[in-house]
């Protein structure tokens, strides 16, 4: 194989998308995370319905942050996987030697965490709707939207907490601690959100504010992950 | 300029010097025995050459640059301790994903050609954690070669090798060394070291005791260098 070949470099996105399907890929064999994930999300999901009166108009107000609670716990068993993968025979080691950057490893384990992420999420979503009897159809496309961009905040902050705590005895504990505080913001937005929309409110008005704050928790915890990530990488 | 050079090299870990002023220069087509007792800092010395760690303090470039530098990264081929490899996944898929990540060419094509290489070729999509531990060895030599690096870095390869892969392995670095490129290898087995080496580097408590050529007295005597360089 010519040197000039092998200088020939993947693009960014190339490279995430190499790294995340690997991430699927390995999860999809396994179906350790995914499997626990979605365990654990039906029976918090059951366990509420019997807190909470189903046919209460109280229980459909609380019905956002109950969902995001099931997503936020369900996804830190996901997301604490994620770096934890690579400790077994040291792959990490041989990405972090690799000319893979930083960031692209970390957008690819992040993309990879979103996709399974969501599709426990898509499972989640018809319990709840049965559970709590709320009709969270009626604003599919929207409450979508928020899904996905709440999602994505809590897994870019879990990924990268998730190559922070890698090296740590106690990082299946250590990852909500560090995760939680700082999801607050997101949380509160995509939390604020979610009720109307599950009770068919559109999303307009009041809800705005509310969008712009869970879009901007998105950037700028994206920015400063994929910034900071070579330096928690390589110490 | 030399394709590994060491200068003025300390880490530090928490108050504890693990290097210390450690200094070296290895030419090209040169391969280097790292030797030291446990805990003498070969292991450290070759994750920062390799890019996996930074020095607290002094210089460290490889093939010219920094060992961070991406382009250097592409030039640099790592064995450690671990095989670094994901036993959900095929060996194809392995060294498929590897050859992708170091923008080879032709991945595919490269991926199979190092599985023929290795004796691999029949269980190309037998997953990893079927293997047993002389194929996953193997597989694993040819991920560290897969992308033909310039600099070889092999932190104690011939601890967990089976008698197959020991041989791939000492065929891959003579034909390394006779294409030109650099090997530093560090470890405790000192007669198959010893042999391969053109230059050895005793490193004591974090300090570089003695650096020079391998003489034919090592090679005879493979506890000499230790008695004379080393502590008593």
């Amino acid at each position: 194989m010519a040197v000039p070949a092998l200088r020939r470099s993947l693009s960014f996105a190339g490279q995430s998308l190499t790294i995340a399907s690997k991430d699927v890929r390995a999860e999809l064999r396994t179906k350790e995370a995914l499997n626990a994930s979605v365990a654990f999300a039906l029976v918090i999901l059951l366990l509420f319905s019997f807190a909470f009166e189903p046919t209460e108009v109280e229980t459909r107000q609380i019905s956002g942050g109950l969902l995001w609670l099931v997503f936020a716990f369900a996804g830190a068993l996901i997301l604490n996987r994620s770096f934890a993968r690579e400790l077994t025979n040291d792959c990490l080691d041989a990405l972090v030697a690799s000319p893979i950057s930083g960031a692209a490893l970390f957008l690819g384990k992040a993309v990879a965490n979103l996709a399974l992420l969501v599709a426990v999420e898509l499972i989640c979503l018809p319990v709840f709707g049965v559970f709590y009897n709320v009709g969270w159809t009626r604003q599919f496309w929207p409450l979508m939207l928020v899904v996905l961009l709440g999602t994505w905040g809590l897994t870019v902050v879990g990924t990268m907490f998730s190559a922070l705590t890698v090296n740590l005895r106690l990082r299946e504990l250590m990852l909500p601690m560090l995760v939680y505080p700082i999801m607050i913001p997101g949380l509160l937005a995509a939390v604020q959100l979610t009720t109307p929309l599950a009770m068919g409110q559109p999303l307009e008005g009041d809800l705005i504010p509310w969008l712009r704050l869970l879009v901007a928790f998105d950037v700028i915890f994206t920015a400063l992950a994929l910034a900071l990530v070579e330096t928690v990488l390589v110490r | 300029m030399n394709p590994v050079e060491v200068a003025g090299v300390w880490k530090f870990y928490g108050d504890y010097p693990a290097l210390r002023e450690v200094g070296f220069a290895v030419e090209a087509g040169a391969c280097l025995a790292l030797l030291g007792r446990n805990g003498a800092g070969k292991t450290t010395l070759l994750r920062i050459l390799g890019g996996l760690a930074r020095p607290t303090r002094g210089n460290v470039t490889v093939c010219g640059a920094e060992s961070r530098d991406r382009a250097t990264r592409r030039a640099i081929g790592i064995l450690g301790h671990g095989i670094s490899l994901y036993d959900e996944l095929s060996a194809f898929e392995n060294l498929h994903l590897f050859a992708r990540i170091y923008g080879l060419e032709a991945p595919k094509r490269a991926a199979m050609e190092w599985l023929e290489r290795t004796g691999l070729e029949r269980v190309r999509d037998g997953l990893v954690r079927e293997f047993s531990r002389g194929m996953r060895q193997r597989l694993a030599v040819a991920r560290a070669f897969l992308h033909e690096p310039s600099v070889v870095l092999l932190d104690e390869p011939f601890t967990a090798l089976d008698d197959r892969a020991i041989a791939l392995l000492q065929t891959l670095l003579r034909d390394a060394l006779a294409a030109g490129r650099t090997i530093v290898i560090s470890t405790h087995q000192l007669r198959e070291a010893l042999e391969l080496a053109t230059h050895v580097a005793l490193l004591v408590r974090g300090r570089l005791a003695h650096s020079g050529e391998r003489t034919a007295e090592m090679l005879e005597d493979t506890g000499w260098l230790y008695r004379h360089y080393g502590e008593a």
